[in-house]
């Protein structure tokens, strides 16, 4: 029998790289022995990522694209559709993680200097990622067509209409009408079901190929390849992934859909932050609804968005908000050019980065925080001094990191 | 691979080919996106829709607003009692285009009160920064919204203020005044929304 399956296999590698992939990616792929908590994240975002393809299928067997039925059409699948209600509560609840494993992702990245030589382009293309995530989480929440979906769109759909000169053709041509109505919806459905998840697939992919090329870093922000067996090329400092890897992050996926299961099933709102109690109302285009304020994973730009109250160079506050909501997101693709420090990992790095990242850190909780709460003079006040801290952590950085007093790096992985 | 391109560098005439090959590409890539980008302006039943409405007004008492929709968005009609009027006067300091010199309003509404009847503004509910709908808050004073607080339209979303005139206070994000649509009236308690006068119509 195993025999036969070997030579299936010959017959198959002669046609097609099987063995050799296998190898190149799983056993033969030799990351970094001291791996730690932080490195489960990434293996999770592709456990959710399929999580929302499979139940996004399932979704879409049910749901109408249409302004008139599509609040409707979710509530049948909530109340009529057998299993309905999990497999939706999968997705939300999927989306949400989605964000907590990516942000958990991004902030190893900034513990341990991922991002830096020779691993930034990986980094940027993690940041596409982040983006296309982003405009699915987007498309994806107007599809229920509540007052949440109309009115959070309405924001983000009036700050193209904000470009100068070309802003209202431009988002004419978004909506395919003159304001936000069926014809988006229907477009955005097309986005959010084709378009950018073969994207996200895409860049997954390239993201896995980049970062095979140039291997993983690890918690001491050193390069295991630089030291090798004479004899067989191996790093020293490297196992293969499959089955050290394979082994560790099975245990990382059954603690993960404890946790997801546990939302799932007791708390698949969690308090209006995953979904909140406004888009249980449908699409009112005649009334906000009193307090809005975005899904949780977006509230520390928003808090940003809104932060601006004053003209500034003879533009309205109004193009600043959005000029720096936008710069909040994009300016992480700068990090592997911002960070001057002789070493990666915030092992070896001094004071000064360990306080601007702890600060960074206090900054989007707060402003977080702000974007969850009705705007009052003092919050504002609150949100415009954390929005410079955010910033200065990352327009300082090319200072703060040269002059750090660093420890030297040691030339072994240690633990 | 490397070996035959550095044989064909010199030679200009397959170096013309590519390029002008590349350029007719090009050109046909453009051709063929066309009608897909085309595909996505408004089409031309998202166009025809939009004409104007017309709006009964005898029931609307002072003091109370009217929601009306015209071309997918939310209109105000606000019948403003003489207290109420009395304000605009006051917060003329307070907001950023006491006079209504940009664009924001047609001609006919470029007045104190912002309106063609003094008691009647007839205003876009849509807020001028990233259009949410402002809140109606005639509550004097209100715990949220301060002690100089004489009543007007609050935006939930990011905290924009705007007074009974649909004023936009100095300091807050929506750079401009409410939009003030065209509007007529067919007679005392007819009101004519989205046209400038009954022959427009």
């Amino acid at each position: 029998m195993s025999k036969r399956l070997a030579s299936m296999a010959d017959w198959i590698d002669a046609r097609f790289p099987m063995t050799s992939t296998w190898k190149a990616h799983l056993t033969e792929y030799y990351a970094p022995k001291n791996f730690n908590f932080w490195y489960y994240f990434g293996s999770l975002a592709v456990l959710v990522l399929v999580n929302q393809l499979l139940t996004g299928i399932f979704l879409t067997m049910n749901y109408k694209p249409d302004a008139s039925m599509a609040f409707a059409s979710v509530e049948y699948i909530m109340r009529d559709v057998d299993f309905g209600w999990l497999i939706r509560y999968m997705h939300s609840t999927g989306a949400s993680m989605f964000f907590v494993v990516v942000y958990l992702h991004m902030f190893r990245g900034m513990m341990y200097g991922s991002y830096r030589k020779p691993r930034e382009l990986l980094w940027l293309i993690g940041m596409g990622i982040f983006f296309v995530l982003m405009m699915l989480a987007f498309t994806g929440y107007i599809l229920p067509w509540g007052q949440m979906s109309y009115w959070g769109a309405q924001v983000i759909v009036s700050m193209i209409g904000a470009i100068p000169v070309i802003g209202e053709t431009l988002s004419n041509w978004i909506l395919g009408d003159f304001m936000l109505s069926d014809a988006a919806l229907n477009r955005f459905f097309a986005y959010h079901v084709v378009t950018l998840p073969v994207l996200l697939v895409a860049l997954v992919f390239i993201h896995i190929v980049a970062l095979h090329e140039v291997g993983s870093s690890n918690p001491d922000g050193i390069e295991i390849k630089a030291i090798k067996d004479p004899v067989t090329h191996i790093p020293l400092d490297g196992i293969p992934f499959h089955p050290y890897y394979t082994v560790k992050d099975i245990f990382g996926v059954v603690v993960f859909l404890i946790i997801f299961c546990g939302i799932i099933f007791f708390m698949p709102e969690m308090g209006g932050y995953f979904l909140e109690y406004n888009n249980f109302i449908p699409a009112n285009t005649l009334q906000t609804p009193d307090h809005i304020a975005p899904v949780w994973y977006f509230t520390p730009y928003y808090s940003m968005l809104r932060a601006v109250t004053v003209n500034f160079l003879w533009v309205d506050a109004k193009i600043w908000g959005i000029v720096l909501m936008g710069g909040s997101v994009a300016i992480f693709a700068l990090l592997p050019w911002l960070d001057r420090s002789p070493v990666k990992s915030i092992r070896y790095k001094g004071p000064y980065f360990k306080i601007a990242l702890t600060l960074f850190v206090i900054s989007v909780f707060v402003l977080g925080w702000l974007g969850t709460q009705s705007p009052t003079p003092l919050y504002t006040l609150l949100a415009q001094i954390f929005t410079v801290i955010y910033f200065a952590f990352f327009v300082l950085m090319p200072w703060y990191s040269k002059i750090d007093k660093t420890r030297p790096e040691p030339t072994r992985v240690t633990g | 691979m490397a070996d035959f391109e550095k044989k064909q560098e010199p030679n200009s005439r397959r170096r013309f080919l590519i390029a002008a090959t590349s350029v007719a590409g090009g050109i046909a890539s453009i051709g063929v996106a066309t009608p897909f980008v085309m595909s996505m302006l408004p089409s031309e039943r998202a166009k025809a829709a939009g004409a104007p409405v017309e709006v009964n007004i005898s029931k609307l008492e002072p003091g109370m607003l009217l929601l009306v929709e015209w071309r997918g968005k939310v209109v105000w009609i606000l019948n403003r009692t003489p207290e109420m009027l009395a304000t605009l006067k006051k917060l003329d300091s307070e907001v950023a285009d006491p006079t209504s010199k940009k664009p924001q309003q047609p001609q006919y509404a470029q007045n104190a009160t912002r309106s063609i009847k003094p008691a009647l503004l007839v205003v876009e509910g849509v807020c001028t920064h990233l259009g949410c709908s402002p809140v109606y808050r005639k509550d004097i004073a209100p715990a949220d919204l301060g002690a100089d607080w004489l009543g007007g339209f609050f935006c939930p979303c990011h905290g924009s203020k705007f007074d009974l005139a649909g004023r936009v206070y100095k300091s807050v994000p929506a750079p401009t005044n409410l939009v003030v649509p065209p509007h007529t009236y067919l007679s005392d308690n007819q009101l004519l929304i989205g046209a400038d006068s009954k022959e427009a119509a």
